[in-house]
C-alpha cells in the first residue's frame, strides 16, 4: 500500500516537471521560428524568464524522490542510460547558460549563436525525454542483478537486445517534441499579446492535429511492443477514463483556441500531458522497469521500494515541503501574472 | 586507470568545479541581506544600488551554480549506482529534502528579487531577499547532512537485503558531525563572499572611480570578513577539527603527518609525507602543539598511523596532507590581513592605504582554494571509505559503466566546464566593468538624485 503510494507521489513529481518546464522547453523550440524582432524574442524569454529555474527544480525534487523512494531503480536506470542522461546534463548546462548570456551580451552574431544553442538544446532535450520515457515503457535488457547499460542505438529494433534508440523510441521522443511544442505554444498566447500572439495562435491547431495523430500512433505502438500494457485497464475497466481524458484534453485544446480562451487551451495542454503520463506509469504499475531478457527479471515496485522506516520518514516531512513548494510557485506566478510587459521586467 | 579512479575523479572534478559558485552565492546572500536592510532603514539609494549590483553577480553564479548542480545529483545514480542502491533510502532523503524546501524557495524568490522589483514594495522586495538567504543557506544545510552520514553514519539499520534505511529523521538531520561541518562550511562562504566584495571594492579604488560605492564594499566585505576569519578557525574549525580527531583518527594523523603515535605530538606546520620511509621530510614542527589543539594538553599522547592497520589509511596521503595545510595556511593569512584592515578602517585609513587595498585585491582568489582544500581534507581524510567503517569506495561505483566510458564524459565535462569558465569571467568582468551605475536607466537615476 505504501509502495503504491509512493508509486504515485513519484508520477505526480514527474507530471509536475513535466507540466512546468515543459512549457518552457517548448517555447525554447519556438522562439526559432515565432520571434521577428528582437522586441519579440526578448518578449519571449521574458515569458519564461522568472520560472524556468523554478520549473527545472521539479526534475531535481522528483529525482531526490525516486533516488529514496526506489534506491535499486533509480541506480539502475541512472547507470544503464549513462551517455544519454550525460548528454541530457550537457543540454540542460547549455540551456541555462544560453539563456542567461543572452540578458548580458547583446551583440548580433553573439546573439543569433545563443539563441540557435537555447533553441536546439531545448528541442534535443524534449526528444531525449520522450524517448527515455519509450525507453522505460519498453523495457532494458536487465542482467541477474538488476543492472544493464544500454548503447545508443542497435539495429533500430525493440528485440531483447535494443538501443536506447528504435523506431519505438522515436516515436516516443517525437510525440514529446509536437506535445511540448504546442504546450509552449498555448503558453505564448496567454503571455504575449499583438502579432506574436497570433503567430502562436495560428501554430495551435496545426499541431493539435499532429498531436492527434501522432498519439494515435504511439498509443498502438506501444500495445504492440509491450501488449501487458493494457492489463491494468482491463482488470480496472474504470481506468479506461485516462484515454477518455487524453482525447478530451485534445479536444478541450482545439476547442478552446477556437474559442480564444488562452488560458483553458493552455490548461488543456496540462491535461493532456497528466493523463499521458498517468497513463503510461498506470500500464507499467507494478513494475518499474520491464526486462527485455525474461519477466523474471523486471525491476518491480516490490524489488526496490525502500524499507519502511525509510517510507515512513519521507512521508513525515514529503506532504509538508510540497505543499510549501506548490505555494511558493503559487505566489511567483501570480506575481507575474498576465501579459508580458517589457517595460516592467527588471529594475 | 582504473574504473574506480576514474568515478572518482569524475565526481571530484564536477564537484570542486561546481563548489566555486554557491560558495560565493551563499556568502554573498548573507552580505545582500545586510546591504538591502542598510537602505530600508536609511531610505539611502546608493546602498540599493549597492544591493543590486551583487544582486546582478549574484545572479550570474546562482546560474552557474544551477546547472553544474544538477549533475551532481544525477552522478549518484550515474556512476555510483552500487553505493546509490545500498544508501538511496538514506541519503537520497537529504537531496530530496533540499531541492524541495530549499531550491523552490530559492528560485521563487530569486526570480522576484531579480525580475520583481519594481512590481513590489520595498519592504517587499528586502524579504525576497532575506527568502532568497534562507533558501541557499537551507540548501548548503541538506548537502552536509549527506556528507556527514558518509561520514560519520548516524540513525541507520540495514535491512536483510543490504539496503540502508533511514531510522530517525531528526537523529539524520542532528548529526553532530553535519552540525559541526555545517557551520565551519557556512563561514567558510562568508568568507569568500567578504574577500570578493572587498576586492571589488579595493579595485574601484585602485582604479581611481565610483568612491562611494568602493567604500560601501569595503565597509561591508571588511567587516564581514574580519568576523568570519576568525570564526572559521575558532570555535568552528576547532570544533570540527576535535571532532574529525575523536572520530576518524587515520585522517586526523594523516592531515598532520603523525606517522607514529607520541605524547606531546609536535604540529608539522612544513614538510612532505614520505609514504615509503613513514617520515615527514624536511618538517618545521612546533612542539607539543598537536597534543594541544587536539586534548586541550601538552602531553596528550596522540594515535599515529602506525596504530591504524594500512587498509585503512586514507589512500592519497601526501595530497591529504597538502590539501589540510593549506586550508590552514591560508585561513591564518585571511585572520591577518582582514585584521590590519579592520584596523585600518577603524582609524579611517583603509581607502587610502594602496598597499592594503592591493593586498585585499589580490587576496580574492585564495578563499577558493582555502574552500576547495578543506572539502579535499573532509573528503580524502574519509578514504579508503565512502560510507565510514561500512562501505568501501572500491565498492560503490558503477561497476556497469566502464573506465572508458566514464573517462569519456569526463573528458565531455572538462571541455564544457572550460568553456563555462571562460564565459563567466567574460560576464563578471562585464558586470564589475560597467558598475553599480552600468546601464544608462542607473545612471539617470543617479543624476535624478
Amino acid at each position: 500500500m505504501i509502495g503504491f503510494l509512493w508509486f504515485w507521489l513519484v508520477a505526480v513529481m514527474i507530471v509536475g516537471y513535466v507540466v512546468l518546464d515543459g512549457f518552457d522547453l517548448g517555447v525554447g523550440v519556438l522562439h526559432l521560428f515565432l520571434c521577428r524582432t528582437e522586441n519579440d524574442r526578448r518578449t519571449t524569454l521574458a515569458s519564461i524568464g522568472p520560472v524556468w529555474d523554478g520549473n527545472e527544480v521539479w526534475l531535481l525534487a522528483a529525482g531526490g524522490t525516486l533516488y529514496f523512494a526506489f534506491p535499486l531503480l533509480y541506480a539502475s536506470a541512472f547507470s544503464g542510460f549513462y551517455l544519454p542522461l550525460m548528454m541530457v546534463l550537457w543540454l540542460l548546462i547549455l540551456r541555462g547558460i544560453s539563456l542567461e548570456l543572452r540578458n548580458h551580451i547583446d551583440v548580433g552574431v553573439w546573439r543569433a549563436l545563443l539563441d540557435g544553442v537555447f533553441g536546439l538544446a531545448s528541442a534535443a532535450l524534449i526528444i531525449f525525454y520522450g524517448a527515455a520515457l519509450a525507453n522505460v515503457l519498453r523495457g532494458v535488457p536487465l542482467q541477474a542483478d538488476g543492472y544493464f547499460f544500454l548503447p545508443l542505438w542497435t539495429d533500430w529494433k525493440p528485440g531483447p537486445h535494443p538501443g536506447i534508440l528504435d523506431w519505438y523510441t522515436v516515436i516516443g521522443g517525437l510525440v514529446a517534441l509536437v506535445a511540448l511544442t504546442l504546450h509552449g505554444a498555448l503558453w505564448l498566447v496567454v503571455k504575449t499579446s499583438g502579432a506574436l500572439a497570433d503567430r502562436a495562435r495560428r501554430l495551435v491547431n496545426p499541431l493539435c492535429l499532429q498531436l492527434a495523430a501522432i498519439t494515435v500512433i504511439s498509443l498502438g505502438a506501444t500495445i504492440a511492443v509491450r501488449p501487458a500494457s493494457l492489463d491494468n485497464y482491463f482488470n480496472y475497466p474504470f481506468t479506461f477514463v485516462v484515454p477518455v481524458g487524453v482525447i478530451a484534453s485534445l479536444s478541450g485544446i482545439w476547442f478552446f483556441n477556437r474559442k480564444a480562451q488562452p488560458v483553458r487551451g493552455f490548461l488543456s495542454s496540462c491535461g493532456y500531458l497528466f493523463f499521458m503520463l498517468a497513463g503510461a506509469c498506470w500500464g507499467l504499475y507494478p513494475t518499474l522497469l520491464p526486462a527485455t531478457t525474461g519477466a523474471e527479471r523486471d525491476i518491480t515496485l516490490a524489488r526496490a521500494i525502500s524499507g519502511p522506516h525509510t517510507l515512513a520518514v519521507g512521508l513525515a516531512w514529503w506532504g509538508f515541503g510540497m505543499a510549501l513548494a506548490v505555494g511558493y510557485m503559487v505566489f511567483v506566478y501570480s506575481k507575474f501574472r498576465g501579459k508580458v510587459d517589457l517595460a516592467s521586467v527588471g529594475h | 586507470m582504473t574504473a574506480e579512479l576514474i568515478h572518482r575523479l569524475h565526481f571530484a572534478f564536477t564537484i570542486t568545479f561546481h563548489y566555486l559558485f554557491p560558495q560565493l552565492t551563499m556568502g554573498l546572500a548573507l552580505l545582500i541581506v545586510v546591504l538591502k536592510s542598510v537602505a530600508l532603514k536609511t531610505g539611502n539609494a546608493t546602498w540599493d544600488r549597492a544591493a543590486r549590483f551583487w544582486g546582478h553577480i549574484f545572479g550570474i553564479n546562482f546560474v552557474f551554480g544551477v546547472v553544474t548542480g544538477i549533475p551532481m545529483e544525477f552522478e549518484f545514480g550515474t556512476n555510483w549506482a552500487r553505493f546509490s542502491q545500498v544508501s538511496g533510502g538514506v541519503i537520497g532523503q537529504p537531496l530530496a529534502m533540499e531541492g524541495v524546501f530549499s531550491f523552490f524557495l530559492e528560485s521563487a524568490f530569486l526570480g522576484l528579487f531579480l525580475y520583481g522589483e519594481k512590481r513590489i514594495s520595498k519592504l517587499a522586495h528586502w524579504f525576497s531577499a532575506v527568502m532568497v538567504f534562507v533558501g541557499s543557506w537551507i540548501s548548503g544545510f541538506f548537502i552536509i547532512v549527506t556528507d556527514a552520514w558518509m561520514q560519520h553514519p548516524v540513525a541507520y539499520d540495514r535491512l536483510p537485503n543490504g539496503q540502508f534505511e533511514v531510522l530517525s529523521f531528526w537523529q539524520l538531520l542532528m548529526n553532530p558531525w553535519g552540525l559541526l561541518q555545517y557551520m565551519h562550511n557556512m563561514v567558510g562562504a562568508v568568507v569568500t563572499g567578504s574577500f570578493v566584495m572587498s576586492a571589488v571594492g579595493a579595485f574601484y579604488l585602485l582604479e581611481g572611480r565610483r568612491a562611494r560605492y568602493a567604500h560601501i564594499f569595503l565597509k561591508v566585505g571588511v567587516i564581514a570578513g574580519v568576523i568570519a576569519s576568525v570564526a572559521i578557525i575558532f570555535p568552528t574549525g576547532d570544533m570540527a577539527g576535535k571532532y574529525v580527531a575523536r572520530n576518524q583518527p587515520a585522517a586526523i594523523a594523516a592531515m598532520e603527518g603523525l606517522f607514529h603515535s607520541e605524547a606531546g605530538a609536535g604540529m608539522v606546520l612544513m614538510g612532505q609525507p614520505n609514504e615509503e620511509t613513514g617520515e615527514i621530510d624536511n618538517p618545521i614542527v612546533v612542539n607539543d602543539m598537536l597534543s594541544f589543539l587536539v586534548y586541550g594538553t601538552t602531553k596528550a599522547e596522540v594515535k599515529g598511523l602506525d596504530q591504524i592497520p594500512k587498509d585503512q589509511w586514507p589512500t592519497a596521503l601526501p595530497l591529504l596532507f597538502y590539501a589540510y595545510h593549506i586550508m590552514a595556511g591560508l585561513g591564518t593569512w585571511f585572520v591577518l590581513l582582514m585584521l590590519v584592515c579592520a584596523f585600518l578602517l577603524w582609524r579611517g585609513k583603509l581607502y587610502t592605504a594602496r598597499w592594503a587595498l592591493w593586498a585585499l585585491l589580490l587576496s580574492f582568489p585564495l578563499p577558493y582554494i582555502a574552500n576547495t582544500a578543506g572539502w579535499m581534507t573532509a573528503e580524502l581524510g574519509r578514504q579508503p571509505w565512502l560510507i565510514y567503517g561500512l562501505m568501501r569506495t572500491s565498492e560503490g561505483y558503477s561497476n556497469t559503466v566502464s573506465a572508458s566510458n566514464g573517462l569519456f564524459t569526463l573528458i565531455g565535462f572538462m571541455g564544457l566546464y572550460t568553456l563555462l569558465g571562460l564565459l563567466f569571467t567574460v560576464l563578471i568582468y562585464r558586470e564589475i566593468s560597467s558598475g553599480p551605475e552600468g546601464n544608462p536607466e542607473e545612471a539617470q537615476a543617479v543624476h535624478a538624485d
